[in-house]
């Protein structure tokens, strides 16, 4: 195998401050053959393509093309090597205000030798060649602007193959298209695997890996955790070898609730996605658990007024709850900290403080007016609550570490008494002891209220949760009581398969 | 605290007392009373209307219609009196809902329209440039003037009105301080607290620092952009009040200066205190600079068209403050 190999990295390494984000990755593509790479958030998996595609520098290692060393320093250096990357976001790839003739021939109208002139002859010209090659079937004088996302995608591929490039990495290709779109992007992708393209395909849908894998590659804590090339291919094993599974010192200790305190009947958040129903206790901390992109996120802020259900209705404490907007949903005692608190949480121009109250000015003013001894006293209360390391209540976000960040949004949510408390991906970007401090109190503090984790990754269920559920295609598809899991079935319904029995 | 953050914090006021102290030696007369009057005086008109858009820049947005709506809001005045021979409160009550209503159509713009603020307002601003000159045919309005029909405009401007352009009240020295210094520090002071101490001033704060996470916070991010916008086009209108008073006509060639002074002395605010950040306080001090230190050149005999040039060096000195030397500045 390794004499075939038209493309090899080994050992690679890189960091950023004192953070190592890969740990010497080794990792071999092969001509004709797609090779998924799977891994959760902060696997590595996106630094590892910016590594190869040019855009960062590696920090240790080496990268072999066709027994060469290769060693780009800019992206225009590995596309002329032969190394082509489409990247995630669609438009990174075309330019929408110009026509697809002129968006396929882009990279040969600056560099040495193009001509002074544009000639739009010329361009329709090479641009119909690249286009059939590709077997692209669109009209070339369209605007891109006015292209479905499908197409679009189709016209950055076909950019990018007019290089013929040796080695195609494709970064989560289909995550904006239907299933349809997705199905002439696979038949391009058969395609270029007959025409002897090594192809690296970074997804985390089961159904594009089940359809397009030659070989499963799994990524964690930046290195590689397991490689799965034997027929048929043990998609469960790729899984579980991406989300890991650790053994917990700490096992919790399971309640059952008795008291509902939420219920979701026939709620549909997606197109075509099969209805979801649960119900929540009193006292109980629910994990759900699911690949990137099976609809968590969507889950979250439909209970958070943010979205609207298609379908369905939401009962909190026996009443009626249907959440317009999130102010609705905080008056009801439902309260969300939304993933990614960088873009979704942190108000970077407010001090902790001002973090902390920022939902609840209402309830801390008086004729409008703040009460700012009632404020600074909360969050005083609140970073001792939580442990939140800082000088005072009055540093700035910039200066907290990233754990102590995630705990001054839990902390601005825990200040006030929730009825369902909501956290999406609480975890992510969080030292393990930070973690572990924010499960104990999510924990220690569950009373009264129903509490709703989101997290991808397996093992921040299993140590905080009592009962886990799990997501796939827009909908809960199992159910677990968090005491003696049986966790092969749960990852069979995480990888969204019939459970198979393994060989 | 090192000494640099010492500089970023309080650099800019140690620079406003050195200009002071030094005007004092240098100039003959600045240290009086009078002379303080006259600055408050000069930066009156100006200094409302940048804190009228330092609400829309704690936003995250940016007003460029002020100046022209000031100056709509004194043909306005003068229309309503001169031709259409009404008292001073139906003149100041026209104004001030020119205002708003400017204020709201920017605001749908910007938030339902998605036109980009800067767009937005510079449409309005050329629209209402065009308009103001529509009702007189592009003529100036005073009392005895022609109108398009022929006939004569009798009505003038009344003594009410007048009277905020023109009284003076007593303080300590018989008719010391003019109407306009007190609008400016009454304002000053409402939109001063109302940022920094009712909740709906800290959510426009966080409205503008993360749009997402106010929204996320249960707040009406829409609602709160539309009202940043509707302050300033009030508090623009105010400003076109007072000029109207002060011109006693309505006089189409005013007022040209007003939106680059007044967005000058609010930018000139974020460096107050190393804020970093758009703030009334600062806002308020940003317009004395310059009125202290054009005063004083002229007092010292600088001539009339290096204003603008030395404007332009004290707002650069200040946005490099802002951007370069405090680290917020770099988010």
């Amino acid at each position: 195998m390794v004499g075939n190999a038209v493309f090899r990295v080994e050992g690679l390494r890189k960091s950023f401050g004192h953070n190592e984000v890969l740990g010497g990755v080794s990792l071999e593509l092969h001509a004709g053959e797609v090779t998924v790479l799977m891994g959760a958030n902060g696997a590595g998996k996106s630094t590892l393509v910016k590594i190869i595609s040019g855009v960062y520098e590696r920090g240790g290692g080496t990268m072999v093309l066709a027994d060469q060393d290769f060693a780009p320093k800019t992206p225009a250096e590995a596309i002329r090597a032969g190394v082509v990357t489409v990247h995630q976001n669609i438009n990174d790839g075309v330019v929408a205000d110009l026509d697809v003739a002129t968006n396929l021939t882009l990279d040969r109208l600056s560099g040495s030798g193009a001509p002074t002139l544009f000639n739009p002859m010329r361009v329709r010209r090479e641009a119909k060649a690249v286009a059939d090659r590709m077997g692209l079937a669109i009209d070339l004088k369209a605007r891109v602007s006015d292209l479905s996302l499908a197409d679009r995608q189709m016209v950055a591929i076909a950019r990018a193959l007019a290089h013929k490039p040796k080695v195609l990495i494709l970064d989560e290709p289909t995550s904006s298209l239907s299933s349809a779109e997705a199905d002439r992007l696979f038949a391009l992708i058969d395609r270029l695997r007959e025409q002897g393209v090594a192809i690296l395909y970074i997804s985390h849908r089961m159904s594009d890996i089940r359809r397009l894998a030659d070989r499963i590659v799994s990524m964690r804590d930046g290195i590689i955790s397991g490689i799965f090339d034997k027929k048929p291919l043990d998609y469960e094993g790729a899984v579980n070898a991406m989300l890991g599974r650790k053994i917990h010192l700490d096992r919790i200790v399971v309640r059952d609730s008795a008291n509902a305190v939420f219920k979701i009947d026939g709620l549909r958040i997606a197109q075509g996605a099969r209805p979801i129903s649960l119900t929540l206790g009193d006292g109980e901390v629910v994990a759900i658990t699911g690949l990137v992109g099976v609809g968590k996120t969507a889950l979250a802020e439909t209970l958070f007024g943010v979205r609207q259900p298609l379908a369905g209705t939401m009962t909190l404490n026996g009443r009626p709850y249907a959440p317009e907007t999130a102010g609705e949903a905080i008056a009801a005692g439902v309260f969300l900290v939304a993933k990614d608190r960088g873009e979704n949480g942190i108000v970077g121009g407010f001090n902790i403080q001002e973090n902390i109250s920022l939902p609840f000015h209402k309830r801390m003013s008086r004729f409008a007016v703040l009460k700012r001894r009632l404020e600074r006293a909360t969050a005083r209360r609140q970073i001792e609550e939580l442990g939140i390391v800082c000088r005072s209540e009055k540093d700035e976000m910039s200066e907290l570490s990233g754990g102590n960040q995630q705990k001054v949004m839990v902390a601005r949510w825990m200040a006030q008494h929730a009825r369902l408390f909501i956290l999406d991906e609480p975890f992510q970007g969080v030292d393990i002891s930070a973690r572990r401090d924010i499960a104990a109190k999510l924990r220690a503090s569950a009373n009264g209220r129903a509490t709703l984790l989101f997290v991808t990754e397996l093992d921040e269920a299993l140590e905080t949760a009592d009962r886990i559920l799990v997501m796939s295609e827009q909908t809960i598809v199992g159910e677990h009581r968090n005491a003696d899991v049986d966790l092969d079935r749960l990852l069979a319904e995480v990888a969204g398969g019939p459970l198979h029995s393994a060989a | 605290m090192t000494l640099r953050d010492h500089a970023i914090r309080y650099g800019f006021i140690v620079l406003l007392f050195g200009l002071v102290a030094y005007f004092s030696i240098a100039a003959d007369g600045f240290v009086s009373p009078q002379s303080a009057v006259f600055i408050f005086q000069s930066v009156a008109i100006t200094g409302v209307l940048a804190l009228g858009v330092t609400a829309t820049l704690v936003v995250g947005g940016f007003d460029l219609s002020i100046g022209s709506v000031a100056t709509s809001a004194m043909m306005a005045a003068a229309y309503v009196m001169v031709v259409l021979e009404q008292n001073a409160l139906v003149a100041v009550v026209v104004c001030l809902l020119i205002g708003a209503i400017v204020g709201l159509i920017n605001g749908w713009l910007i938030v339902y329209m998605r036109v980009p603020d800067l767009l937005a307002t510079l449409g309005m601003m050329f629209l209402l440039v065009g308009l103001q000159r529509i009702p007189t045919e592009g003529r100036s309005i005073a009392t005895g003037m022609t109108m398009p029909d022929g006939s004569v405009a009798n009505g003038k401007f009344s003594d009410a009105f007048l009277a905020l352009g023109r009284h003076r009240f007593d303080f300590f020295i018989p008719n010391l301080i003019p109407v306009s210094v007190v609008v400016l520090l009454v304002l000053a002071v409402l939109i001063w607290f109302f940022l920094e101490y009712t909740r709906f001033g800290r959510m426009m704060y966080a409205v503008g620092s993360n749009e997402r996470a106010a929204e996320l916070a249960g707040a009406p991010v829409k609602a709160y952009k539309i009202w940043a916008y509707v302050i300033s086009g009030v508090f623009a209108s105010i400003g076109g009040i007072l000029l109207a008073a002060r011109l006693g006509r309505g006089d189409i060639a005013s007022g040209n200066n007003l939106l680059l002074d007044a967005v000058a002395a609010a930018l000139i605010g974020y460096a107050v205190l190393g804020a970093a950040k758009p703030n009334a306080f600062g806002t308020a001090i940003g317009a004395l600079f310059v009125g202290i230190l054009l005063q004083g050149l002229t007092m010292m005999n600088a001539p009339y068209y290096t204003q603008d040039f030395i404007k332009g060096v004290v707002l650069v000195v200040a946005l490099v403050f802002t951007f370069a030397l405090s680290g917020r500045g770099r988010r």
